[in-house]
């Protein structure tokens, strides 16, 4: 449904994406997980035919975003980042303009008006005006507008930002319940978003593409972190040396505490056997074992270590 | 269709505030005063001229003219300046929209609004109706002009707001280069007579004087056409430059 090719985009000296190829079937849900300022919203300009790729071919549902630009519109709907709307319009009016120039028929515009207000939770501010409204519903405001005329593709830039967790989670529910019927491409930061409601994941940095991954194997990347935070109540000195003794200990790192138990974080290798290694031992020893508890990895530490695993493979 | 959703929505959005209100309330109470004491002054001090002809061509261009010039540009500057500086452009952009049918929308709906200021202007000739009828007929002139004039000052605000993010700095660009194809004439005793035939056929001032006359001449209607055609050429291009700006 979303296929790019070679991709590049230069804005003057600067080359804010350089060569991405992806594709997302119809009916799947994309994330584009990258660091602030990686190419993800320019990336998302490009599909939408704001501006057209200095390089490369992009095209929706087989129709390229440059040639056929109007036609392509007429099948996405978008969400900019930052959502931002015409404060001086009510709710009905602005998503009544949507209708109009999203050439919806007049005969039904009324009837689809009412439908996505309800499945975005607006009819109860219908009549107010959009710069009055708070972040949560014009968040909202945002989506219908790029629902409304039942697009083929959905582009999401950072959906959830700024948003409360429950509004977050009402929204994730919102985009889980488009998928399957839409195609959806959507863009975010935060990296537990992408594992709850994409399907696959693409993560770019500086313009490229440095992993492709599904949401499965992404979760499993980051449970498989090998940092284990640990706290033991025992004798200091033996418990550091049982640690040491430990399969495949990389680093030992103490927190300093106040009321006399062990709190370290250390990495091995392994991970989960470290961890079993760790537990057994302890027991044996007939310590008190308070806590056992692999740390997440962040998204730095993913970025790190793709980064890093990025630079050793030739290209 | 499209175009006139968004001219629905480009009106929505100048009603939903004070400033039209507001605005077209200073303009008409500047001409009414003007309307007024230059009458009176025509009226006490013009013996011997044709009294109402000269009134009204005086009026119609020192006057209502020059403050529609001094007005336009508070309302051009958002044009496309403000959905820049918000970021609404993005959605129009991304929206199934020709930019010509955006810049269309834009311009016609401004042009709707000022229509009002001229209809509000309707009052000054019926009162003098009202107290001696005369021949309606120059009177088709005189708006036609105001109405191309208006339309000129439009487009070239359309285009000042199309180049910045900055309201400011689009109500006074768009100022200094109105007033610039307004005054350009005015300094005959600089320039050679051959010179400021030349310039005279540059000046909004001239031309819409001629219509102020009473006389709807092809030049003029030719001139004002021109000068809106190319000033909507440049919005055009200008909107269009988001496309080639970046490429190799």
């Amino acid at each position: 449904m979303i296929d790019v090719q070679g991709l590049v985009k230069d804005f003057g000296t600067t080359r804010a994406v350089n060569g991405v190829d992806f594709s997302v079937r119809p009916g799947e849900i994309m994330g584009l997980l990258g660091p602030n300022g990686s190419g993800k919203t320019t990336i998302m300009r490009v599909l939408t035919g704001f501006f057209p790729p200095s390089d490369g071919r992009v095209t929706i549902d087989g129709l390229d975003v440059e040639e056929h630009s109007l036609a392509v519109r007429e099948r996405i709907g978008y969400l900019p980042e930052n959502v931002v709307l015409y404060p001086d319009l009510t709710v009905r009016r602005f998503l009544t303009f949507c209708a109009e120039v999203k050439g919806i028929a007049a005969a039904q515009r009324r009837g689809r008006l009412d439908e996505v207000m309800t499945a975005c939770g607006l009819t109860e501010v219908a009549g107010k005006l959009i710069g009055k409204l708070s972040k949560g519903y014009r968040q909202r405001v945002g989506i219908a507008q790029a629902v409304i005329h039942h697009p083929k593709v959905l582009v999401l830039d950072e959906p959830t930002v700024g948003l409360d967790p429950r509004q977050i989670v009402d929204i994730r529910t919102l985009i889980k319940s488009l998928g399957g019927s839409t195609t959806i491409l959507l863009s975010t930061h935060i990296l537990p978003e992408v594992s709850m409601t994409c399907e696959r994941v693409i993560i770019i940095d500086y313009g490229r593409i440095i992993a492709e991954d599904t949401a499965e194997g992404l979760t499993r990347r980051l449970q498989g972190s090998h940092e284990t935070r640990a706290r033991i109540a025992g004798p200091r000195a033996s418990v550091l040396r049982m640690l040491d003794g430990l399969p495949a200990v990389d680093d030992v790192r103490e927190e300093p505490t106040t009321d006399g138990i062990v709190t370290i974080v250390l990495r091995s290798s392994l991970g989960d056997e470290t961890r079993r290694a760790l537990a057994d031992q302890v027991v044996q020893n007939g310590w008190g074992l308070l806590e056992v508890r692999p740390l997440p990895m962040s998204l730095e530490d993913l970025f790190v270590r793709l980064v890093r695993s990025d630079r050793e493979t030739p290209a | 269709m499209r175009t006139l959703a968004l001219i629905r929505k480009e009106l929505a959005s100048y009603f939903a505030g004070p400033l039209v209100y507001v605005v077209i309330g200073a303009f008409l109470l500047a001409t009414g005063y003007r309307f007024y004491t230059t009458l009176n002054s025509y009226v006490t001090f013009g013996f011997g001229m044709n009294i109402l002809e000269h009134f009204w061509e005086d009026f119609f261009v020192n006057h209502i003219g020059f403050y529609l010039l001094i007005v336009v540009p508070l309302f051009t500057m958002r044009l496309i300046a403000e959905e820049r500086r918000l970021g609404t452009i993005e959605l129009l952009y991304t929206y199934p929209l020709r930019d010509g049918e955006i810049m269309m929308a834009k311009f016609v709906a401004c042009l709707l609004v000022f229509l009002l200021f001229l209809a509000g202007t309707l009052v000054y000739p019926a009162i003098v109706y009202a107290i001696q009828p005369f021949d309606p007929t120059p009177f088709l002139a005189r708006y036609l002009g105001a109405f191309l004039f208006l339309a000129s000052c439009i487009a070239c605000g359309l285009f000042v707001s199309s180049l910045t993010e900055s309201q400011v700095v689009a109500s006074s660009c768009t100022f200094v280069l109105l007033l610039l194809f307004w005054i350009i004439t005015w300094n005959e005793a600089a320039v050679s007579s051959s010179y400021l035939i030349a310039l005279s056929q540059l000046s909004t001032f001239d031309h819409f004087f001629s219509f102020a006359r009473g006389v709807i001449d092809l030049k003029d209607l030719t001139y004002f056409a021109l000068f809106i055609g190319f000033f909507l050429f440049l919005t055009l291009r200008s909107m269009e430059s988001r496309r080639w700006r970046g490429r190799r």
